[in-house]
């Protein structure tokens, strides 16, 4: 562990700080065409007539369709310490199905900070969280993301 | 498309394995559907001024196809309930990737059949780059 953590206080006064919400239609046409563009040809992703046969009576959304509802920006940019920055992975969670014609309100903040000594010296693990909620009130998913932030050797010295 | 039944899966059984080979093309789709327009992606002098061996794909697109690998795999009634992805490795398009996994656990709670499985996509040397997990639920026979 580095004797000074590069977690400032002032960090951590953006832990689970919420953007504004931003709400989206989920539009037919966006989806199917999210669906192309990964490949994949599930008829429940963008053929209605087979869809509306299937267990939810309609197209739903691809699992990670959710990831081009963006966030908003944070209300003030949290103060990355270094200049470089990696998008470290992702977990989903899914509680309710996304349908075309849904309305999804999207909310981001982060919820966790933590340092770690690597092979790329010293790096901060970002967490978010970010929350889509449907037009019912219902908590559809979650989507967590580690971006991790990290100063080259370079830059070091 | 096949349904799987909770029944009919068992412990260390292979995810059907789903083969990708992303297109700069497929790239930018992707970067349009998704919203995700950094240029890593799509532009390679400016992914080589970022140090990059040329584009790379998006790690949600990688993401998508772990998804496919699931949803596929499940059949329609089967729901998908956690997705998990480590970006250990960046991939390059025209690559010959492969997703694949393996279940690794299998339980019924509250009445719901739930697996859990092992999942990552490979590259075309064989690497996981993109580790992860993935847990459905799928019906019963008889249900």
């Amino acid at each position: 562990m580095p004797d000074e953590s590069v977690i400032t206080d002032e960090m951590r006064s953006h832990l689970d700080v919420e953007s504004d919400p931003i709400t989206y239609d989920v539009e037919k046409g966006a989806v199917v065409k999210f669906a192309q563009a990964i490949g994949d040809t599930n008829p429940l992703f963008q053929d209605e007539p087979a869809a509306r046969n299937g267990p939810y009576g309609g197209i739903v959304a691809p699992p990670t369709f959710l990831r081009s509802l963006i966030a908003g920006e944070p209300k003030e940019e949290f103060p990355r310490p270094f200049p470089n920055n990696l998008d470290g992975g992702s977990e989903y969670e899914f509680f309710e199905p996304i349908r075309a014609g849904d309305r999804i309100t999207v909310t981001k903040a982060i919820v966790d900070l933590s340092e770690r000594q690597g092979r790329l010296g010293t790096m901060l693990f970002t967490t978010a969280e970010t929350r889509y909620v449907n037009q019912l009130g219902q908590l559809a998913a979650t989507q967590r993301t580690t971006g991790i932030s990290y100063a080259t050797p370079a830059e070091e010295e | 498309m096949a349904q799987l039944y909770y029944e009919d899966v068992n412990v260390g059984d292979e995810v059907t394995p789903l083969p990708k080979n992303a297109s700069s093309q497929q790239l930018v789709k992707y970067a349009g559907a998704s919203g995700d327009y950094y240029q890593i992606h799509y532009d390679d002098g400016f992914a080589r001024n970022n140090g990059l061996p040329g584009i790379i794909i998006h790690g949600a697109l990688k993401n998508a196809f772990l998804g496919q690998l699931v949803t596929d795999w499940m059949g329609p009634e089967g729901q998908l309930k956690k997705l998990s992805v480590s970006y250990r490795q960046m991939d390059l398009p025209n690559d010959d990737l492969v997703c694949k996994g393996n279940v690794t656990d299998k339980r019924v709670e509250d009445g719901v059949g739930i697996v859990e499985c092992e999942i990552a996509l490979h590259n075309g040397e064989g690497k996981a780059t993109t580790p992860g997990k993935a847990i459905v639920a799928l019906p019963m026979r008889g249900s």
